[in-house]
């Protein structure tokens, strides 16, 4: 399950950034890859809409929020650490 | 002939005005403003609104409308306690939107106040201009609730004529006999005061003699609360305007709206001048649909300075655009320490939306009380909720306490999303 949350975010993200989903690394912040702060407030719509989970973040204290968006692989860890709370 | 026609540099002696002078040195009118009415979530009135004011009242509170309870930002600056039958009879209460009733609950305050009679020639001469970004939302989200959740196929019959955008000008119009110059302007946060620099505008330049204007909003409610939501903007717990540990906006509700009048009029009749509306600018970023430009803001400040003839150091005061996010207010601090060199750190700035919060359309409109309070009262209108300085808004942002302060000259600023700009400038007659 974990492998598809995993490819399923780098998808929405790569439709975001416009990039292929394998160019998206786990190392890459949002902003190099040319993700803005809309444009990651769109991504994040899309994950919860993707898994039906409530991600809580607020675009004026994104460092403060607890969904850690500072790279992929954080925002990876987040969002399937959501989804198994909910399955939970 | 006026500088402006022959290209003559204006001197500062030229630019004085004269106690009574019913043109500008450029020959234009001069435009007063007459009367004052509001409703907001700190009071019914201006008196309450001020008072509210000078005592660092907050009007942010717990949501209190259906379906409450599925909305992840729960908190508002409701008006609470109103009762439209308390003002308006059951056929107006049909045909009025919030908006509506806010709107002339507003103007009869205003009209009263100026002491106007539309009737005869001064109704061909006054018309009406408000600012509104969701005009009647509350009708909106009621009816779609009725045939999509609701599964209803009829609609009360005045449906389009409560929810339209111009609902609240036209009753304006029809309450008080004005037959000159009306409509609606939208343009989100920015709405009020670009009404109200138009009213100003067409008084200046003699298209009108009196002009209702100001503007407002009533989107608290499920589906304008949600909307919100959905840019991850707001803040869950308070609105701190300047302060390092903003969370975001608090959206708020009511109107504002003023009676603005040729110098003249106002002065040949003996009418109790608030203040004189000097000048106005607006300017678009013409860059995001949503992230503010520093910049821009600029141009609009400076624009509004040079149309009033005003220099940078006349200016006291500042009612900020303030919303309390991460991204306006720290924009807003640059453009003003750029528009102001020095003088930035010697004036004063604060958010009222940390009290009133932010009325969107109608939010210029409530924000000039601070201005007529500081000119008029001497008292400046404080941000509250203010607790960690940023050093990206190292400003005087009159933190937590209202203060006593004598000013000549303020500014009200606005900037809306999609970019678009409008200040005023104001000053003590």
């Amino acid at each position: 399950m974990t492998d598809t949350v995993k490819s399923r975010i780098k998808e929405l993200i790569a439709e975001q950034a416009m990039l292929e989903p394998d160019q998206i690394s786990d190392e890459a912040t949002p902003e190099e890859l040319g993700i803005d702060s809309l444009g990651l407030v769109e991504s994040i719509f899309a994950i919860e809409e993707e898994f039906d989970i409530t991600i809580p973040f607020n675009a004026n204290e994104p460092e403060k929020s607890e969904f850690d968006i500072s790279t992929m692989g954080t925002i990876i860890a987040a969002v399937e650490r959501l989804v198994a709370e909910k399955a939970a | 002939m006026s500088a402006k026609r022959t290209g003559k540099k204006k001197t500062e002696e030229s630019r004085t005005v004269k106690s009574f002078d019913p043109l500008t040195p450029d020959g234009l009118r001069r435009v007063v403003i007459t009367g004052a009415g509001t409703i907001n979530a700190l009071g019914h009135d201006v008196a309450t609104t001020l008072e509210a004011f000078r005592e660092a009242r907050c009007g942010i509170t717990q949501l209190d409308f259906r379906d409450v309870e599925r909305l992840s930002i729960q908190i508002g600056a409701q008006i609470h306690d109103w009762r439209p039958e308390s003002y308006f009879n059951r056929q107006q209460i049909l045909l009025y939107d919030k908006f509506t009733q806010f709107t002339l609950l507003a103007a009869k305050q205003a009209v009263g106040q100026a002491g106007l009679n539309f009737q005869g020639k001064l109704g061909l001469r006054a018309g009406v201009v408000l600012g509104t970004a969701g005009g009647g939302l509350n009708t909106w989200d009621d009816n779609y609730r009725a045939v999509y959740e609701e599964g209803k196929n009829r609609v009360h019959p005045f449906v389009v004529p409560k929810l339209m955008n111009n609902a609240a000008a036209s009753h304006v119009s029809m309450e008080f006999g004005l037959r000159g110059p009306s409509f609606t302007v939208a343009t989100a946060c920015a709405s009020s005061n670009h009404a109200m620099g138009l009213a100003f505008q067409m008084i200046r330049s003699g298209a009108a003699q009196v002009m209702l204007t100001g503007g407002s909003e009533a989107m608290l409610c499920f589906g304008g609360v949600k909307a919100w939501e959905g840019l991850r903007v707001m803040s869950k717990d308070a609105c701190r305007p300047f302060s390092a540990n903003r969370n975001g906006m608090v959206q708020g509700e009511g109107a504002g709206v003023f009676v603005f009048e040729d110098y003249e009029s106002a002065h040949t009749r003996g009418a109790d001048i608030l203040a004189e509306v000097v000048g106005f600018a607006m300017s678009s970023d013409a860059q995001d649909i949503v992230m503010p430009s520093a910049q821009g803001a600029e141009r609009a400040i400076s624009g509004a300075l040079s149309d009033a003839g005003l220099n940078p150091e006349q200016i006291g005061y500042i009612n900020a655009h303030g919303t309390g996010t991460a991204a306006n207010d720290k924009t807003e601090c640059a453009a003003v320490a750029h528009a102001f060199g020095h003088h930035a750190d010697r004036l004063m700035i604060s958010s009222t939306k940390s009290m009133h919060g932010h009325l969107i359309g109608g939010t210029g409109a409530v924000e000039l009380l601070a201005c007529i309070m500081a000119l008029r009262d001497g008292v400046i209108a404080p941000t509250i909720g203010y607790q960690e300085p940023d050093p990206e808004c190292a400003l005087d942002v009159v933190p937590n306490e209202a203060r006593d302060a004598q000013v000549d000259a303020v500014l009200s600023n606005a900037f809306a999303f999609g970019g678009l700009n409008a200040v005023i400038a104001l000053r003590r007659v």
